[in-house]
């Protein structure tokens, strides 16, 4: 079974290894409304927990993804670049926008589980 | 405590995804989204509930004078039943709102305003209204507008009110299938032919649900007028027209009477004409990748500031971004490149000829590039 793991900013996170690949969840799509574009980071950046790495664009509003970990970007996923409904599928599916490499696996600790967002989304409406 | 129109209960029973905008509680897309929305009315027909505008009658005699006074276009030419688009201008030749004043008979216009802006043009009306003349606010009644290429089908099929004699830009009063009055207006938002109807509250139930029923009406929320507005290059108030831009370098100057003269700010709009003006309103298409929205600096080959954008957003017609702002009027030519900041990176775009897309309104007067 898949490890995922979310952020309060709803953020969507599936472990690998030592890499993150991150995205958004299906919480967020909803908000967002109609995607038009998404502007990836550069490999090889190095970003901080909090950081903003990636942009998700909908017709409505500009939403900011932040890194959930310290780390460096390994690699981004271009084929969203043209085909943006692939955010809609399971990260490990192609949903997922950047993979960003561990440095510091502790920092996974402060991160929700399923069952912890499900009851976090509930605080929310 | 937010205002409902006479609709809103079937916007909620529609699952509508509502919204605050101008303290009125308001669709800001259905179930299908927005793209979806917008495609739809420019092959289609859309209905937008707009009751949150405003809706005035000023009549007496001489009321076409004052009308002339209030704005710079044209009114006392005016046959029954045409519509002006315009302006209110303050006293410093800036924009109090923009609006469209239709001519319902020798004494009596129709002028619908917007929704932000009624408490202050109320004001500002009345307080100039000469004794003779009198304002009517007709705070319940309803405004439904139908947009899109079958806008006209549907409005004969469902309220068999025949407009196939009715030219753009034109009004006429009708009676629904039950008896009451109709003012339908060919005007609208979009580009698309279209209209709005202006209604009695129970009416624009009873005619919302029926054009609900029509295969070619879908409701279309206030997220898809605002893309379908951009696509068109039409100004929004606050953003592309405030109490600061005069309408000169709005492009708007086709709005003015041939010898207007005795209008609010007319010292300033003169000017502006006769001197140009140091700032003009373009469409900016992106030539690169990326979105670039509201207060985007312009930038030009050097990175010196050059304009801001006013609106800006994706063009679900083109697939393209778009935009339209104020630059330096040296730079405003069609085809001039020029960069858009967007989070501190500059992306390239184009100086592009308004509207974006061909408007379909038959005699709808183009906003001069």
């Amino acid at each position: 079974m898949a490890e995922l793991k979310f952020t309060t900013d709803h953020e969507a996170i599936y472990i690998d290894g030592d890499t993150a690949w991150v995205g958004i969840t299906e919480y967020a799509r909803e908000a967002l409304g109609d995607l038009v574009f998404v502007e990836l980071p550069e490999i090889g950046r190095q970003v901080s927990k909090g950081d903003e790495f990636a942009v998700v664009e909908s017709v409505k509003t500009a939403a900011e993804v932040y890194s959930p970990v310290d780390g460096e970007v390994v690699e981004a996923n271009d084929n969203m670049e043209g085909d943006l409904e692939l955010i809609a599928k399971p990260l490990a599916d192609g949903g997922w926008i950047a993979k960003i490499k561990i440095s510091d696996p502790a920092q996974l600790g402060d991160l929700m589980d399923e069952a912890a967002y499900k009851d976090y989304l509930k605080t929310l409406d | 405590m937010l205002k409902h129109t006479a609709l809103h209960d079937l916007h909620i029973k529609s699952g509508a995804k509502m919204g605050e905008f101008a303290g009125y509680d308001m669709p800001l897309y259905y179930g299908e989204g927005v793209i979806k929305e917008h495609l739809w009315v420019r092959e289609s027909c859309g209905m937008f509930d707009v009751s949150h505008m405003g809706q005035l009658i000023i009549e007496g005699e001489g009321v076409a004078e004052f009308l002339e006074r209030l704005t710079p276009s044209a009114f006392q030419e005016k046959r029954q039943g045409k519509a002006q688009y315009t302006v209110l201008t303050n006293e410093q030749g800036g924009i109090i709102d923009d609006l469209i004043i239709t001519r319902l008979s020798e004494h009596q216009f129709f002028a619908v305003i917007n929704a932000g802006c009624k408490e202050k043009d109320i004001a500002w009306v009345k307080e100039h209204l000469p004794s003779k003349l009198t304002l009517n606010y007709m705070e319940e009644r309803a405004l439904i507008a139908l947009q899109g290429p079958k806008a006209a089908k549907v409005l004969e099929e469902t309220l068999q009110c025949d407009v196939s004699d009715l030219p753009y830009m034109n009004a006429r009063e009708s009676k629904s299938p039950c008896g009451k009055d109709i003012l339908i207006s060919r005007v609208g938002y979009t580009g698309e032919d279209g209209f709005e109807l202006s209604v009695p509250p129970d009416v624009a139930q009873r005619a919302w649900q029926g054009f609900s029923k029509h295969p070619a009406v879908k409701p279309i929320g206030l997220a898809a007028r605002d893309s379908l507005r951009l696509e068109m290059g039409y100004a929004l108030y606050g953003h592309e027209i405030t109490a600061q831009t005069s309408p000169v370098e709005a492009g708007l100057s086709w709005v003015m009477g041939k010898n207007a003269s005795g209008y609010f700010g007319e010292e300033r709009i003169r000017e502006d004409l006769e001197q140009g003006t140091v700032r003009k309103l373009v469409g900016i298409k992106l030539t690169d990748k990326g979105i670039a929205r509201e207060d985007a600096e312009i930038h030009d080959h050097d990175g010196n500031i050059i304009g801001a954008l006013t609106s800006g957003g994706h063009s679900p017609t083109l697939k393209e971004s778009i935009g339209i702002g104020y630059i330096d009027s040296n730079l405003a030519n069609i085809g001039q490149k020029i960069f858009i900041n967007v989070r501190g990176r500059n992306i390239a775009a184009v100086v592009t000829k308004l509207p974006f897309v061909p408007a379909k309104t038959k005699s709808m007067k183009k906003a001069a590039a």
